[in-house]
């Protein structure tokens, strides 16, 4: 298993490849509910072990960023992506 | 459950499926033009219903839910799905079937979705739609693999081609064939443990069937590298813009040239019946002349609607939400409230009905106080008639025509009055309460395909001729009255509608408007306005054409050139970027917010505004000499 340690991908630069280690949805800010952000998160295909790029992000304050999981883009900011932690690929 | 007899209505087929799945295209291609479509265009938020007869002679009716990824319903939209899913809506839309459509190419969520309707207890099967897409792609799915893991049948589709949903109706006729019961729900809202689990075995399924390049698709990707570039993309998204607003001013002239030709020709053909004059003025300046001022604008609506439809086709309406989240986001808005907000360009009814993809009650509330700001193709008519008349036709700069330009500062004053207004909402009424996480799939890009435009553009042409049939006609047939009677006593000198109700109302609320440079004419038009703003058009030309005889007919605008000055002009366009002048669009306002709150509160802030933008428009304007 990789060593590298643990990031969160709302953290992460542009050109970011790695796999989600964990969701912690209590460092997602204080827009939703915890539970209620952890399970968006997973109906959007974010679950341990998948694979993550993060391909783009917007102009003001790098917000928000787009995503690559398996074959789905999706878009969020970078508050809620701070639940979601990732550690880098080799 | 056993004899089905013919009395019993036909069976009922739910398609359901994540936003982007191609869901609509396929609801297209089995229904055709057969479909009935909620009252109001705009993104797929109403229940689509439309019949379909089997190859086996079969009649079943066609359901087409909302996009979804669960049936954790988390927007009223979403709530529709899950209640038809489950059975719970009204009795003519329980599915007998439902029929789970996944995009082939992106199959990882539709597969827990499947998991998840397989738990409702009605039968359940799974379409691959857009497999054209996916083989040529290189991927390759072992659908009998796939539906043994499921356990449910599993077909592919191609929405596009003409024979591209055989197996899916022939399907379709085993299924309703086997006359299956529903049997009891095991559905519970999911919690993330749940959920996880079912997405973890979506995913071994996924990594069981499914055969292909690991790397998605490289078209989207190259062409994201420039659309979503921070800045490239975001140049890019004016451009589009300033282009839609461009074409609809140039490419609609044909048409309307030809529909004015038209109507002119039906109104000559009134002269020359043995009728009465009061008849022949009613049959020529209230009905025909009345009606054909607003049709005049069907051009400008498609061309419009063209666009909007096209981007969304092509996938980009999410890359501009992507684009626009931070910038609406510092007003107070949330990302998604992008697409309500550009569909209220075409007309503030379905952008409010569409803010139904919002999930958070204040992100959408803000949405829809702020929608009916955004210029829709309604003021298009008013906005035309002003600048052909007051504003010279030349280029400036060379190549960019000045009314246009204009015309592009109206748009943007809208668009900076709902940026403004909801920031002011978000300070005053929500106080700064953090809002709903901006999350949307950037779908992959695909090309538009004609025939789901063509039945896109029909209906949202076929709602707007029914609205200039139905409510405009009966303003323009009131306003009528209101200009005709009283008529003038014997020997009067004055035009008739000087002595008509119309000139009396326009006369009692002169003192309110006088301050905003208005006469008495535009204060008549702008009470049947409230109808529907473009009635505004047609009541000015009525008002002038009875007033100042035959020749002012012709040429509305020109009627006003001679008539007011400048400074009422430019007032007048102020007054239209933001007053309530829509009565369908409260009403909307007051269907979608539950109550008349919300729609009392829209009326009056946007009055207020109207009354001073006209008002600072019309005394600025003056006292530069435009008086």
């Amino acid at each position: 298993m990789n060593t590298h340690p643990t990031i969160a991908l709302g953290a992460a630069r542009v050109g970011f490849r790695g796999r989600i280690h964990a969701i912690d949805a209590e460092r997602g800010g204080a827009g939703l509910p915890a539970a209620e952000l952890e399970r968006r998160l997973i109906e959007l295909g974010f679950v341990e072990g998948a694979a993550v790029e993060l391909l783009h992000q917007g102009l003001f304050g790098g917000d928000p960023i787009a995503v690559r999981i398996a074959h789905t883009t999706i878009g969020l900011r970078r508050r809620e992506a701070m639940a979601i932690l990732v550690s880098a690929e080799i | 459950m056993s004899d089905v007899s013919p009395a019993l209505p036909s069976p009922v087929i739910a398609l359901v499926g994540n936003p982007n799945c191609g869901k609509t295209a396929l609801f297209n291609a089995l229904t055709g033009s057969r479909q009935k479509v909620a009252n109001y265009p705009g993104v797929t938020v109403e229940k689509k219903v439309g019949p379909l007869v089997t190859p086996a002679g079969r009649t079943v009716r066609i359901v087409d839910l909302p996009g979804t990824y669960s049936l954790r319903a988390r927007s009223p939209d979403e709530e529709i799905t899950r209640d038809v899913v489950l059975g719970h809506a009204q009795k003519d839309v329980t599915p007998d079937l439902i029929v789970c459509v996944g995009d082939a190419s992106n199959l990882r969520l539709a597969l827990r979705l499947a998991l998840e309707l397989k738990q409702v207890g009605r039968p359940v099967m799974l379409s691959l739609n857009m497999m054209d897409i996916a083989r040529r792609r290189g991927i390759e799915i072992d659908a009998d693999r796939l539906s043994r893991e499921l356990g449910v049948p599993v077909v592919s589709s191609v929405a596009v081609r003409r024979s591209g949903t055989d197996a899916l109706l022939a399907e379709i006729d085993r299924q309703i064939s086997k006359q299956q019961a529903a049997g009891t729900s095991e559905w519970r809202a999911p919690d993330a443990g749940a959920l996880r689990g079912a997405q973890r075995e979506a995913d071994r399924i996924l990594a069981a069937v499914v055969r292909g390049p690991g790397n998605p698709d490289s078209l989207t990707s190259r062409v994201d590298k420039i659309l979503l570039h921070p800045v490239a993309g975001l140049i890019i998204l004016l451009a589009i813009l300033f282009v839609m607003f461009q074409a609809v001013f140039a490419w609609a002239e044909p048409g309307m040239d030809a529909i004015e030709a038209g109507f002119q020709w039906l109104g000559g053909l009134v002269e020359h019946l043995p009728l009465p004059d009061l008849v022949k003025s009613f049959l020529k300046d209230g009905l025909i002349g009345g009606v054909g001022s607003v049709i005049v604008f069907l051009p400008q609506i498609v061309i419009l609607f063209f666009f909007i439809l096209v981007l969304e086709d092509l996938g980009y309406m999410a890359r501009a939400a992507f684009l626009m989240d931070r910038i609406m986001g510092g007003a107070g808005l949330h990302g998604r409230a992008f697409i309500p907000l550009l569909s209220s360009f075409a007309c503030a009814i379905p952008g409010i009905m569409s803010t139904r993809v919002i999930d958070d009650r204040r992100d959408r509330l803000t949405t829809i106080l702020v929608a009916p700001l955004m210029t829709c193709s309604a003021r298009i008519p008013v906005y035309t008639l002003i600048i052909g008349a007051f504003i010279p036709a030349r280029e400036v700069w060379g190549f960019v025509g000045l009314q246009g330009l204009v015309m592009f500062g109206l748009y943007t004053l809208g668009i900076v009055g709902a940026l403004t207004v909801s920031f002011v909402i978000k300070r005053l009424i929500w106080q700064g309460k953090p809002g709903e996480p901006f999350m949307l799939e950037l779908p992959d890009y695909k090309m538009p395909q004609a025939r789901s435009l063509a039945i896109g553009l029909w209906t949202r042409a076929m709602i707007f001729l029914k609205r200039a049939g139905t409510i405009i006609l009966s303003m323009m047939v009131l306003i009528w009255v209101l200009a005709s009677f009283p008529q003038p006593p014997e020997g009067a000198t004055d035009p008739a509608i000087d002595y008509s109700f119309a000139a009396m109302i326009g006369s009692a609320i002169q003192p309110l408007t006088a301050p905003l440079g208005f006469n008495w004419q535009i204060n008549v038009a702008l009470i049947p306005g409230m109808a529907a703003r473009e009635v505004a058009v047609g009541s000015l030309g009525t008002i002038y054409a009875i007033s100042g005889g035959e020749e002012a007919a012709d040429q509305i605008g020109q009627a006003l050139s001679s008539q007011w000055s400048l400074a009422t002009a430019l007032a007048f366009l102020a007054w239209y970027v933001f007053a309530p002048q829509c009565a369908s669009t409260l009403a909307v306002i007051r269907r979608e917010t539950g109550g008349w709150k919300w729609m009392w509160v829209t009326f009056f802030y946007m009055l207020a505004l109207a009354y001073v933008a006209a008002l600072v428009t019309y005394q600025v304007s003056r006292a530069l000499g435009a008086g």
